[in-house]
């Protein structure tokens, strides 16, 4: 099943993956035991002349074990995914590249702050469903939206956030590898929302300059 | 001959005043909770295929998108093109699916029928404590139903913004381009809140006070402690829903602003509101059917629950703990990430109890004398079916793993193998245990057992693809897959996933004969064909007006099978205990 997840390009990935792997060995080892157990029980188990059932109400030690074994079990993967959380959504690293993307019905406005690196001057360009970035460079992106909740989903940079009306929401990601990557909608937004979608091109640096210059002559 | 009590059920003499009643009274306005119970069943039924039907259109279009589905030429403009669907049909036809299956269906299966059924049979009662209130509880809902399907023929089409309604998106007509239908999706569950919060004082009140002599709460069966606990979750879930889809008619209809913020209002406080309510209501969905698990599984492995204290607490663990994990639908909403850490500590903890559930439910198993009958089949396929839905939660309650998980098919291969693989198998082991109760004949165990198989295998051809679609990346609520270079190479598990779901929805057709060809020529039930302890199965089949002769006196556990000392492999809750046994229950 692993085996589909999109190539990962993203610096934080490798810890999604990591975790996503680790959930997947664990529940799929248990999976295993409860489904052997269940199918042995039901082999052995099947009524037969002459054997009776064994009355029995139960074992309060295997009880015990069967609440603390799983308990512990979970809260060590909450306290394992408790970082990258925090990592991915709470501390964006200060960027390199700052662009503000803004969602609406059915459409991504990047909005790029030019070479001053200020939003709302003369040199600031606006460019529909078109995010270019430099490969290796942290890039931070202010989310927001004009009408009703979209979603900025990055399969390949294991990014996902939600664009709120009346809010601005930071997200971040560092691209490993250049390439083209499409941007969907992740969250329903109307009869438009199926085929709402960006690029992002991840440019090797030389050619993240080369598209700088063609933007803005001037710089 | 029609006939009525109008008796307290207490344990005293009673007197019974028997009326003629005529075919109103009898069949549409019953005051029976038996009769009210099977009002909700065939509601549930008739709903199941609209769903069901609903389903197979979006399977089609997803793996065919854009061509014509066969049979459907004569839709209409603008919602579909010569069979062909539009999007924003699409949309719809999402929502009212989900919409129809959890409200119109589940529930009223698993809560309206069986609640109404079982409780006052399986605690001594005669009936419920307020009969009329009962009968207006299935006809509410029947107005709810009816405001539901209405919105299908209204201008702008139905509703269109998911079963999960997030504003703004449903709080503007102009963003969906939907008026009227988004407007009567509301009005219908507020009415349908109406009808559940009668079920609720119902049940609530009837089990507190009208268990028969020696039917203390620790020798209720399972499925009676779980109706009582999904009571209480409706009485308090209800009103947030019912407040929430208040402010969101007043947002589209009154210009306030509760959920926009030009006006000052706040999008994400309808998904606190919805979801506060929406997790509570997926344990309704669930709880129901692991206490009907519960029961067949003791009866058909001829053992008493293992843990059945255990069991009985993992519910009200479940219940209690459902409270307090919403936030995990809202991971990626915008929400403070702090509060992701508390909402995914809490996720976690609630896969404990229903872990310690099915630890027991393989317990009772162990060294039991199987039968494998078509209830059975279906309890053991909940068991293993519901165990994958709650292992792929475990992926979603882990945050960062979220953040690629969310808003994909992985979602919705969890949904649906905790509410089809959970609830829907728990419903078809319900329904062939009880039927015979229900309808005084049995259904052919034959066509019970075919069902069952092609049920089995093509629900799981149909879902567990699904969790690779999400792995892949792909969205779920889309429309055309293929508008997405990096989701075209996953298009042939579409294909496979429709051909399932085909499969899948055929089978039913297998459960819609046996259904009715039973209730017309079914061999004649006795009083206990299944050889069962609860009080039920003392009763002719089906139970007369006023259920008991006399209220029964209870003298143990609704799980001794097997019990030493009793040559026959069960001892009936009204049986006096053997002396060796009557210290322990």
């Amino acid at each position: 099943m692993m085996s589909w997840l999109p190539e990962n390009v993203s610096t934080y990935g490798g810890e999604v993956d990591s975790l996503f792997y680790l959930i997947y060995y664990i529940t799929g080892a248990t999976f295993i035991l409860v489904t052997v157990t269940l199918l042995a029980f039901l082999v052995l188990y099947r009524r037969r002349e002459g054997r009776r059932a064994t009355y029995s109400h139960g074992n309060t030690t295997l009880e015990i074990i069967w609440t603390v074994v799983p308990a512990i079990i979970l809260v060590v993967l909450s306290f394992m995914s408790q970082a990258s959380w925090a990592r991915i959504k709470s501390h964006a690293p200060p960027g390199d590249v700052e662009v503000q993307v803004t969602s609406k019905q059915f459409n991504w406005e990047m909005l790029y702050p030019g070479p001053d690196r200020k939003f709302g001057t003369a040199d600031d360009l606006m460019l529909e469903n078109e995010l270019h970035v430099p490969v290796g460079k942290i890039v931070r992106v202010y989310l927001r939206s004009k009408d009703v909740i979209h979603s900025f989903f990055l399969p390949n940079l294991r990014l996902k956030q939600d664009s709120v009306p009346g809010r601005e929401i930071l997200a971040w990601f560092e691209a490993t590898k250049p390439g083209k990557y499409e941007i969907p909608c992740a969250e329903l937004c109307g009869f438009g929302h199926s085929g709402m979608k960006g690029w992002l091109t991840v440019h090797p640096a030389d050619e993240y300059e080369k598209w700088v210059k063609e933007r803005w002559p001037s710089s | 001959m029609a006939e009525s009590s109008t008796a307290v059920a207490t344990g005293q003499a009673v007197h019974i005043h028997h009326e003629e009643l005529g075919f109103w009274r009898t069949y549409v306005f019953s005051t029976d909770h038996k009769m009210i119970g099977r009002q909700f069943l065939f509601l549930g039924l008739f709903m199941m295929v609209l769903g069901g039907l609903l389903a197979l259109m979006l399977r089609w279009q997803l793996a065919w998108p854009e061509t014509q589905i066969p049979g459907l030429g004569w839709v209409p403009e603008p919602f579909m093109y010569d069979g062909a669907m539009g999007p924003e049909f699409y949309n719809a036809v999402f929502t009212m699916h989900a919409t129809i299956m959890i409200f119109f269906v589940v529930m009223p299966i698993l809560v309206g029928c069986f609640g109404n059924f079982l409780i006052p049979l399986m605690i001594g009662a005669r009936d419920m404590a307020f009969p009329v209130l009962n009968m207006l509880s299935f006809w509410v809902g029947v107005v709810a139903g009816v405001v539901m399907l209405a919105g299908f023929f209204v201008p702008g089409g139905h509703a269109a913004g998911g079963w999960t309604s997030y504003a703004p998106l449903t709080a503007v007509p102009q963003y969906t381009g939907v008026n009227w239908g988004q407007n009567l999706w509301i009005i219908s569950l507020m009415i349908l809140g109406i009808s559940s919060l009668m079920g609720s004082i119902n049940y609530i009140t009837t089990i507190i006070n009208m268990r028969a002599p020696g039917m203390t709460f620790f020798r209720l069966p399972l499925v009676i402690w779980s109706l009582f606990i999904v009571a209480i979750l409706l009485l308090l879930a209800l009103p947030v829903l019912t407040s929430a889809l208040a402010m969101l008619l007043f947002d589209r209809t009154l210009g306030t602003s509760f959920f926009l913020p030009a006006g000052g209002g706040e999008p994400l406080l309808w998904q606190h509101l919805f979801w506060f309510f929406g997790h509570p209501e997926v344990y309704i969905l669930i709880l129901p059917a692991m206490g009907v698990a519960s029961d067949i599984l003791a009866v058909f492995a001829r053992k008493p629950i293992f843990g059945y204290r255990a069991m009985a607490f993992s519910m009200i663990a479940i219940a209690f703990l459902s409270w307090v994990v919403w936030g995990h639908h809202m991971f990626q909403s915008g929400m403070n990430p702090a509060l992701g850490t508390g909402f995914m500590i809490s996720t976690m903890v609630i896969a404990v109890p229903s872990a310690i559930k099915t630890f027991n439910w393989l317990g009772t198993l162990w060294r039991g004398s199987i039968r494998f009958t078509t209830p059975m089949l279906n309890a053991l396929a909940f068991v293993s079916m519901f165990v994958i839905g709650g292992l792929s939660g475990i992926f979603m309650a882990s945050t960062p793993v979220d953040i690629f998980i969310h808003d994909t098919y992985y979602i919705v291969a969890h949904i649906h193998y905790v509410v089809f693989g959970g609830s829907v198998f728990g419903i078809f082991a319900a329904i062939s245990y009880w039927f015979p109760k229900m309808f005084g004949r049995l259904m052919n165990e034959t066509l019970g057992k075919i069902h069952f198989w092609l049920t089995f295998v093509a629900f799981n051809g149909t879902f567990f693809p699904m969790h690779i679609l999400g792995v892949g990346g792909h969205m779920r609520r889309i429309y055309n897959p293929l508008q997405y270079e990096f989701l075209k190479p996953l298009q042939p598990i579409n294909v496979f996933i429709t051909i399932s779901a085909l499969v899948l929805g055929s089978a039913q057709l297998i459960l819609v004969v046996n259904f009715f060809w039973s209730l017309f020529a079914g061999k004649r039930a006795e009083r206990n064909p299944w050889q069962a302890n609860t009080l039920e199965w003392t009763v002719p089949s089906p139970p007369p007006h006023g259920n008991f002769e006399t209220i029964p006196v209870v003298h143990g556990g609704p799980y001794e099978y097997s019990p030493p000392g009793v040559p026959a492999d069960y001892l009936p809750q009204t049986q006096p205990r053997v002396p060796h046994l009557a210290a322990a229950h």
